[in-house]
């Protein structure tokens, strides 16, 4: 009992009273939180202090490849590069929540909140270019994702249903195609087809604010090539813990009650194979929203995975930096948001 | 209970499927036979099993692991058609009558109409028997709205009722705990009180104290008993234990190799058993009221494979009276059930009057 210090005269307690849940609640969000700032602190460590162990000095990676030695100093005062680390620590820390000034000299650049980096040579902060292409990756992410769990679930629970048939075998054969199909072959060849050969779909990305229709029609092909990923990935996993779950014994126990077979299937043993499908979905949510590299690459959509790229072929470390940051925020809170699930799915987790 | 000739003679009411009338027995179980085909070949789990049991008595099946005894139950429960999917089916065949309906025939959705409400079932562990993520008090619920068309605020109550019934403290508050909350012995109970909950003439406890602990096994089996004094059900109680089975039942029946082998009142199996499996089961049960120095006689050998179930008699390879001649008989003739005593049954070769004397000479001095 998790209120086991109360005096049992007031009874024993449901695990799933209010305060269980909200102090889980409070336990995640803390543990969160503690996340976030050991990622902050590794990220500072990555982009400020290996390269000085490496015998690189920060400075001129944060300036681009042809600087002047002046630029370079420049830059080396405004990041305080000759500053403590702590100091450095601090500096950068307090840019994310307060925004922070770069000053050398007279020459003074303001990076509001949240200050993920500042880019000398564009002259330019971060966090705008990020939030410009954040929305694109995030729609990419979420409208793949309700496509493969609607497919990918179904297709697996009717293999596991329907296990050792034609149509299991058929769909695990797809689901291995999609496994293995990489997003440039499987995206580039469903352009071939649907825009070029039959000319339904564009190819071309339009902003969501100029039109829905024509950002609704440009990201269909995006959507369902990395949903086929996915959904093959998911299909695979949700037919392996459906024939695990329809083995349990409370399988049985709820047949005979003299449940109906839907009752059965939907209620009692798709909440309990869902929770491995929850897990899979939190990490790779987290993981799609840094940066669908190769869909967006393959469907010009000007998304963070696009600004990743150019920024790695242009050695553009600012973005660079801003990107980790950002991706490390969507994975921590793709896995709070599945953490919270878990608790409302499995009441035993609430314990822990 | 187990007079078969009184069915034979029982008025038929309703048309049949086969050409034997419609027993007048609460349960009668002929000639079931359950057989799942594998890679191996086909497992013959139970092979022609025939018993019957009136309202207000149990029955106890007592046998190894693998004997048939759970397939048994499942199987009247309807449970090994109801929810198989693809290919491999189990193979039943037989009859099954429960109050005048006959089961295998009867239309699926019928039957599953049935479980829970005319019949019910208690399982090994409860922990696992009990979904994870519902509360006990869900779970019963649920049970009950299936058969009756009450709203939740009813039916809880109705589910706190049957918790107060099994002797749940508390049973208000413990209705909205999970299973994991409960101890083994609890969650037993609140299984009993789920299947229960609609008043189910038949109920089937297939090992109802095997998980728990020595000290709630008791418990559990006076609150089966009590209960079934109290609804007058028909009991089945499935155990590999026959100090379980002493405890509860009127008849005993002993299943070996998916078949029984031996039939009768409890009393007499216990204290004229004639059949030498029995004699090994009872000598392999440990009793306080024995010399603690004489060492418990297990039956040698293990349960036989049932997918090659060899011809003649199953226990032959373990029977330590296989070498007794026996006359008129061919080895590879599978003997049948033939009546010892009143009511009293037992499948084996040797002739009556041996078997009476290796058990009044050699094994029950040494029991």
């Amino acid at each position: 009992m998790i209120v086991g210090h109360r005096k049992t005269s007031g009874g024993p307690r449901s695990a799933a009273g209010p305060r269980a849940v909200l102090a889980y609640l409070i336990r995640r969000l803390f543990a969160a939180a503690v996340m976030l700032v050991v990622i902050i602190l590794v990220v500072f460590c990555i982009f400020f202090l290996v390269p000085r162990w490496a015998g690189v000095d920060p400075a001129t990676m944060f300036v681009g490849k042809q600087a002047d030695p002046g630029a370079i100093e420049a830059v080396r005062q405004k990041l305080g590069l000759g500053e403590p680390i702590f100091v450095q620590v601090w500096e950068f820390f307090k840019g994310l929540f307060v925004g922070r000034t770069y000053a050398a000299g007279g020459d003074v650049t303001n990076c509001a909140a949240p200050c993920f980096g500042y880019s000398f040579r564009n002259e330019q902060a971060i966090w705008p270019v990020l939030t410009d292409r954040f929305p694109v990756t995030l729609a990419l992410a979420l409208g793949a994702a309700v496509l493969w769990l609607l497919f990918g679930v179904a297709a697996g629970v009717l293999s596991a249903l329907k296990r050792g048939t034609l149509w299991d075998r058929s769909a695990m054969v797809v689901a291995l195609a999609g496994v293995s199909l990489p997003i440039y072959f499987t995206g580039l060849l469903s352009l071939a087809i649907f825009s070029y050969g039959l000319g339904w779909l564009d190819a071309q990305y339009v902003p969501l604010e100029e039109s829905f229709g024509g950002w609704f029609g440009g990201m269909i092909l995006p959507w369902v090539t990395l949903a086929f990923l996915y959904a093959a990935m998911y299909a695979r996993i949700t037919r392996a813990t459906m024939l695990e779950v329809m083995g349990e014994d409370y399988i049985r126990t709820a047949r005979a009650k003299g449940l109906r077979e839907p009752v059965v299937i939907g209620k009692h043993a798709m909440r309990s194979a869902m929770t491995p499908v929850l897990t899979m979905l939190g990490m790779d949510l987290g993981a799609l929203i840094g940066g669908a590299i190769l869909t967006e690459t393959t469907f010009s959509l000007p998304g963070l995975g696009q600004a990743v790229l150019k920024a790695i072929s242009d050695k553009d470390l600012p973005v660079i930096l801003g990107v980790t940051l950002i991706t490390s925020l969507a994975v921590i809170i793709a896995n709070l948001v599945v953490d919270i699930l878990y608790a409302v799915i499995d009441p035993r987790v609430r314990l822990a | 209970m187990t007079d078969l000739s009184k069915s034979s003679g029982a008025a038929m009411t309703e048309p049949v499927v086969s050409d034997s009338p419609a027993p007048t027995a609460f349960l009668e179980v002929r000639d079931l036979k359950v057989h799942f085909p594998t890679d191996d070949g086909l497992v013959k789990s139970v092979d022609g099993l025939s018993f019957t049991l009136e309202k207000g008595k149990t029955l106890g099946i007592v046998g190894e692991s693998g004997s048939g005894k759970s397939v048994t139950s499942l199987g009247i429960m309807g449970l090994h058609t109801a929810g198989q999917y693809g290919k491999r089916k189990a193979r039943i065949s037989g009859e099954i009558w429960l109050d005048g309906t006959e089961l295998l025939s009867a239309d699926p959705d019928h039957v599953r109409k049935l479980r829970g409400r005319e019949m019910a079932m208690i399982f090994q562990d409860p922990l696992s028997a009990l979904h994870p993520y519902y509360t006990i008090g869900q779970q019963i619920v649920e049970a009950y709205r299936i058969h009756h068309d009450v709203d939740k605020k009813t039916a809880k109550r109705r589910a706190v009722e049957m918790l107060d019934r099994v002797g749940i403290p508390q049973p208000d508050k413990r209705v909205d705990n999970y299973p994991h909350e409960f101890s083994g012995g609890m969650r037993q109970r609140a299984m009993i009180a789920m299947s229960l909950v609609n008043n189910p003439e038949l109920l089937i406890a297939d090992e109802p104290t095997t998980a728990l602990d020595v000290t709630v096994q008791a418990q559990i089996l006076d609150l089966i008993r009590d209960l079934q004094k109290e609804f007058g059900s028909a009991v089945i109680i499935i155990t590999h234990d026959l100090g379980v089975v002493a405890e509860l039942s009127d008849d005993i029946l002993v299943m070996y190799g998916g078949r029984c082998i031996e039939r009768g009142p409890a009393e007499k199996v216990f204290y004229e058993p004639r059949h030498p499996y029995t004699w090994g089961l009872l000598g392999s049960m440990p009793r306080l009221d024995r010399d603690q120095q004489e060492r418990l006689i297990p039956v040698k050998g293990s349960p036989p494979s049932l997918i090659n179930i060899p011809s003649g008699c199953a226990f032959n390879p373990r029977c330590p009276y296989a070498d007794v001649p026996k006359d008129n008989v061919t080895r590879t003739v599978r003997p049948e059930l033939s009546e010892v005593g009143s009511q009293h049954w037992a499948a084996c070769h040797m002739t009556q009057e041996e078997r009476e004397r290796i058990w009044t000479e050699e094994i029950a001095p040494k029991l």
